[in-house]
């Protein structure tokens, strides 16, 4: 496939190569469209207060000598008895919203992109080996995927925490909540990254610059890695996006059932779960406003996956 | 086509007994079953005779043949945390569960189609999208947001439906249904619609995309050239045309509805298998992971033979294929 360059660098010494991306189909068609546009700059607002939320937010949630149970419940700042103090109110524990769902974005992004990395190395690893060598190992792995699909993501990331919690008891820290989370939803997701990479290599592997390549005595692993992976990452690409927007979903529905990242380094479903408890109190802030980021944050990346997947298919066009 | 259907059922038990030896590996290897079952002050004596009674010094194939047969005989061992026999458990809110998985399913057929139908048909129109922007809204958000979001608006601040529970059922012998009183049919209505609403979004786009291609076909043109009236050509033969891919997507859907039905129960306290099995992720009660693993599997296993038997009866070209083959 014929794709125009997706990544550039602000550096001025290719102006050129930046010129002929921004003069590219890809970019065209961004500009075209108003509501990718919007979404990427609200995923761009929302990412960037997630890496700089150690200096941009006003409170440290994680600091407990900071927080201050008097300051618990207190509403929106707008609202009468608001403080100025907090922009979008404190929590059950005084914790700054805003600040929290700053750094919670942060965890719900970090989560998200590590299962997507994890799943999508592991998928087109297994792709290609499936695709290139073929016979009883790609039946192997094929048969393995297509039994992963009986059941849907949500289960097998709630079994893989489950077990994970009957491994190593309930007495695991936080950091290795955070790699259950990951290794249960990156698990989860591999299939669709291996069912597509095998069905690419299949062809690839056929052509002639690869039986050239093996005919020269390069190695499968380089003939894969170098010669057949590029060729066969473009779809890959459509798949990341979307996958992104399903594991912060699954992230947040994990967490929000509670077996998830806990509450005292709250994630944006961790956040809603709290809030769900004040839900009829009439204290909304404390579950809205993480709400309506994840919300953003999804719908902004799936808005993107869908612009990406037209743009980069010219058969759509 | 009985070759077909014999590969196909193959593939099933297949696919079953995978399921079942992960489903054993879990049962079996994940934490030690006599802790789980006797106190401190159990002797090793002790311990090492229940180990003798409960067969676990047997070989491991031994002890997944008993397995597969207790599972069979819907033995499923008893529950760590709640000491009674799992199948109790389940059985006991099995019908709540699934109750809400078909109405939620039925749902989102009976309102997916005729949207996907309509914005096909009215590809500009401003009903179209709306629908569309509602369907895009409905694959964005999670579950459990539209819940609580129903839950606020609809419980909290119009105080219409109850937010949480199955409302007053009515005990049938072997099925409690919460679909014969008043208050069970308003309790059901917040959580179907909840948890059918991304099956809704699907089918509907789903059933848009397939129509705009059936649109452009010859037979439609053909159709359209011998005068028939619109109502036909749309509902008699595209539509028609249409359904085979809609059936797959909501037979394969329907596993996952049981499945997304966890996070519904959860937002609304539904007591169904849901929330049971969400309970043992969170005890790490193996004995009902690993039922409602298999049972859920066997769910799935046997929709996806009655789809794939309903596509011989529906599409004559996999009749032939099958015969070719």
């Amino acid at each position: 496939m014929d794709m125009p360059p997706v990544e550039t660098t602000e550096d001025t010494d290719q102006s050129q190569r930046l010129a002929t991306f921004l003069d590219s189909d890809v970019v065209y068609s961004f500009r075209q469209s108003k509501v990718t546009v919007l979404a990427a700059i609200v995923m761009l607002a929302i990412v960037l207060g997630a890496v700089l939320a150690p200096w941009v937010a006003p409170h440290d949630p994680y600091d407990l000598k900071s927080l201050n149970l008097l300051d618990a419940h207190t509403p929106p700042a707008w609202a009468s008895d608001g403080d100025v103090r907090f922009l979008l109110g404190t929590d059950d524990q005084g914790r700054d919203v805003f600040s929290t769902i700053l750094y919670g974005s942060r965890l719900s992004l970090a989560v998200g992109m590590l299962s997507v990395a994890l799943a999508a190395a592991l998928g087109i690893a297994l792709g290609l080996i499936a695709g290139y060598v073929g016979g009883s190992l790609d039946a192997l792995i094929m048969r393995a995927a297509d039994v992963q699909l009986t059941f849907p993501a949500i289960l097998i990331a709630l079994l893989i925490d489950g077990t994970a919690r009957a491994l190593f008891g309930q007495y695991r820290d936080e950091s290795t909540t955070i790699w259950v989370l990951v290794l249960s939803i990156g698990l989860s997701f591999w299939v669709q990254y291996a069912r597509t990479v095998r069905g690419l290599t299949f062809v690839e592997r056929n052509k002639d610059y690869v039986l050239a390549a093996r005919l020269i005595g390069i190695r499968p692993g380089l003939i894969l890695m170098r010669h057949i992976l590029p060729n066969v990452v473009g779809p890959v690409l459509v798949i990341i996006t979307i996958n992104l927007a399903l594991a912060i979903i699954l992230e947040a529905t994990l967490s929000f059932l509670g077996v998830g990242l806990s509450p005292t380094e709250p994630s944006l479903g961790t956040m809603i779960r709290i809030g769900n408890n004040y839900l009829f109190s009439g204290e909304r802030w404390i579950a809205i406003f993480p709400g309506i980021t994840l919300a953003a944050l999804v719908l902004s990346v799936n808005l993107i996956g869908d612009w990406l997947r037209d743009a980069l298919n010219p058969k759509l066009r | 086509m009985l070759a077909f259907v014999l590969r196909r059922a193959v593939q099933a038990v297949l696919v079953m007994i995978v399921v079942a030896l992960i489903a054993f590996t879990l049962f079996r290897f994940v934490g030690d079953p006599i802790n789980q079952m006797v106190g401190i002050e159990t002797s090793a004596q002790e311990r090492e005779a229940l180990r003798q009674q409960l067969g676990l010094n047997d070989s491991v194939v031994v002890q997944f043949a008993h397995f597969i047969w207790g599972a069979a005989h819907f033995d499923f061992g008893a529950s760590y945390q709640f000491k009674q026999p799992v199948v109790d458990l389940i059985a006991e809110r099995f019908p709540a569960t699934m109750e809400l998985s078909l109405v939620s399913a039925l749902l989102s057929l009976l309102l997916g189609i005729p949207m996907g139908v309509y914005t096909a048909l009215h590809r500009t129109s401003w009903l179209s999208r709306f629908f569309l922007t509602v369907s895009l809204v409905g694959i964005s958000l999670p579950t459990f947001l539209i819940g609580i979001l129903l839950i606020f608006v609809f419980a909290v601040t119009l105080g219409w439906l109850p937010s949480f529970g199955r409302g007053d059922v009515v005990d049938l012998g072997f099925w409690t249904t919460g679909l014969l009183t008043k208050s069970g049919l308003r309790a059901i209505i917040l959580p179907a619609v909840t948890l059918g609403l991304f099956q809704m979004a699907l089918i509907m786009r789903l059933v848009r995309s397939e129509m705009i291609e059936v649109l452009r076909t010859d037979y439609i043109k053909f159709a359209r050239a011998r005068g028939l009236p619109d109502r036909i050509v749309y509902f008699g033969h595209a539509l028609k045309n249409t359904l085979v891919p809609v059936m797959t997507i909501a037979g394969l859907q329907f596993g996952s509805i049981i499945a997304f039905a966890i996070i519904t129960e959860t937002v609304f306290q539904w007591p169904g298998m849901g929330l049971l099995f969400l309970k043992a992720v969170q005890n790490a009660d193996i004995p009902i992971m690993s039922a409602y693993l298999l049972l859920v599997a066997a769910i799935y296993v046997a929709i996806n033979l009655v789809v794939d038997l309903l596509y011989v009866v529906v599409d004559p070209r996999i009749r032939i294929d099958a015969r070719a083959a």
